[in-house]
């Protein structure tokens, strides 16, 4: 609960030396002060004004309880110490009829309007807000020591993914919920491994050390959602020795409102909101969730996707329905897919004109994912790049067509997977002998479209236990 | 001196003391707990020898799928029916 000090009766000036129109009213002040009782707050210098003694407002208290904008503010509070009514700036034919002095200020120019107040000064409001106003943030305050060096600290205190975190004071924090209009203790999932319910809050506390920007927020609160379900099942993906995390597809306008890259590089580096919205996810499931390599988290190698991957699709260069569209998403919508992966897998393929030839190439490399053994066991998410994606363009291939080519492509003969075949112990019983089997369960291929405009290279990424065993991709839609 | 917000879950887990070990498995009811990892069985059939030769009576349990937690159900049910367990990871 925030109680506003009162201010005293009469006349109240709050002023600051940094501002001519403040400068030009200081004589004036003066001479207000023998007429009637007149307080003035000083913002910037105790020293000002000179006309007579100021009260010392250095630390913004009052200017920010009684919400001043612009200085000079002129102020008429009556005894009870309610403000009656106030004028800002210098307008000569306002103060004299404010006061009553049909003299004042007469060899003034007639009007000037007024200076910011450092109250609300952007470098210092965040601050100032959080100091003053009694955030209403809920998460408990941790302390560093004199000593300490902010970034040790939170180094030491084991809330990093192994890369320097930024320090989440409660400025930034509140800076950061600006960035959704939902409210900060809006419970949002419930994290595995420890099953924790996690609010907007700690959602912002931990995209905040990630390098998210507030505009960031409802991208990883959307993601937070799509992993925390049963269908998804972050706890699976951290518990298996599989080297397996999420990557996020994001899909809709946002993506370019957000300045993401679905260029050159679109799984590498150089680009904020590619690299700290997957990062923000991460940091959630370990620090809320509780899950950490080595603890819950077993993986036998690990992959790029537990540090945090996240891609926009390039929607512009294809006249494909994007992946969110195919997942049920309306054309236009901000959605992110969470989907089940290791890191990509490149598909090479520079000689191909024709799309039947690129799609056996493709088919040849999405059937050995994982091993070629591994039939109906895993999902895959096929990303094309401009280049390949020109060829079935050029041809008429639409999304369906491509899919049902390449779906024929990928069935597989498991006389030459059975355990034992080709020298090598790993494959299917015996009793599978015989069979056609797919690659991916129906449903389980997902294919999206990004990269740069040059380089005929696509990539994999293919998944986990897939189906409702396993891990299911969950599509959500980013809501502000 | 930094005052930052604390990004963990801030709860502090409780301390939930172990059960006695038993001095002997003679008698007593010990659960078998398959993960469903391929091969988990051939681990716990020979598990299941061992025990019965001691005197133990066995119960056998088969988790739905090995990529999520054992239900709730299938845990109660397994610490209302036996006095010890036993869970085969395998591969």
């Amino acid at each position: 609960m925030v109680t506003t000090p009162l201010l005293p009766p009469g006349l109240v000036a709050f002023v600051k030396r940094d501002c001519e129109t403040c400068k030009l009213v200081d004589p004036l002040l003066g001479e207000l002060a023998k007429d009637e009782p007149l307080t003035v707050y000083t913002q910037d210098d105790a020293s000002f004004p000179e006309s007579l003694a100021a009260i010392d407002d250095l630390a913004l208290e009052m200017s920010w309880h009684h919400d001043i904008e612009t200085v000079p503010t002129l102020i008429r509070v009556g005894a009870d110490g309610i403000e009656e009514q106030r004028i800002v700036g210098w307008s000569r034919d306002q103060w004299q009829a404010f006061t009553g002095n049909i003299e004042l200020g007469i060899t003034l120019p007639e009007f000037r309007p007024g200076c910011g107040s450092l109250s609300v000064d952007p470098s210092r409001a965040d601050k100032l807000n959080a100091r003053m106003g009694g955030s209403g943030l809920e998460t408990r305050r941790v302390e560093f020591a004199e000593l300490e060096d902010d970034f040790e600290a939170m180094f030491d205190r084991g809330w990093s993914d192994g890369l320097p975190l930024v320090p989440p004071t409660e400025a930034r924090v509140m800076r950061m919920l600006e960035g959704t209009t939902r409210a900060a203790n809006d419970i949002v999932a419930n994290v595995a491994p420890d099953l924790v319910d996690v609010t907007v809050e700690k959602i912002a506390v931990n995209a905040l050390m990630a390098g998210c920007k507030p505009e960031y927020l409802p991208v990883v609160i959307a993601a937070v959602e799509a992993i925390c379900t049963d269908e998804f099942n972050i706890h699976g993906l951290l518990a298996t020795t599989m080297s397996v995390g999420p990557v996020f597809v994001v899909n809709g306008p946002i993506r370019k409102q957000l300045g993401m890259n679905s260029g050159i590089n679109v799984f590498g580096q150089g680009n904020r909101a590619n690299l700290t919205i997957g990062r923000a996810v991460q940091l959630v499931v370990r620090n809320v969730g509780g899950g950490r390599p080595g603890d819950v988290d077993r993986a036998a190698q690990g992959s790029p996707a537990k540090i945090g991957l996240a891609f926009p699709e390039d929607e512009e260069g294809t006249p494909w329905i994007s992946l969110a569209e195919e997942r049920g998403m309306g054309a236009g919508q901000n959605a992110i897919t969470a989907l089940c992966v290791e890191g990509p897998r490149l598909i090479v393929d520079q000689l191909s004109r024709t799309p039947e030839s690129l799609t056996n190439t493709i088919a040849e490399c999405l059937l050995t994912t994982h091993s070629k053994r591994m039939v109906a066991g895993i999902d895959a998410l096929l990303v094309l790049s401009p280049e390949h994606m020109a060829r079935y363009v050029d041809a008429g291939w639409d999304r369906a067509r491509f899919r049902s080519e390449l779906e024929d492509r990928l069935m597989i003969d498991t006389d030459e997977i059975i355990r034992g075949t080709g020298g090598i112990e790993e494959g299917l019983p015996a009793d599978f002998a015989g069979m056609q089997l797919p690659k991916f369960r129906p449903g389980g291929l997902h294919i999206a479209h990004a990269g740069g405009p040059a380089g005929l290279f696509s990539s994999v990424f293919a998944g986990w236990v897939s189906g409702p065993t396993g891990s299911v991709p969950v599509t959500k839609p980013i809501l502000p | 001196m930094t005052t930052v917000l604390d990004p963990t879950n801030e709860a502090t887990p409780p301390e939930i003391e172990r059960a006695l070990r038993p001095e002997s498995l003679a008698g007593l009811t010990v659960g078998l707990l398959d993960i469903s990892k391929p091969r988990g069985n051939v681990f716990l059939d020979r598990v299941e020898e061992r025990l019965t030769a001691l005197g133990s009576s066995v119960k056998r349990y088969r988790k739905p799928t090995f990529a999520k937690p054992a239900p709730v159900d299938m845990r109660h049910e397994i610490a209302t029916e036996c006095d010890a367990v036993i869970e085969a990871l395998a591969d």
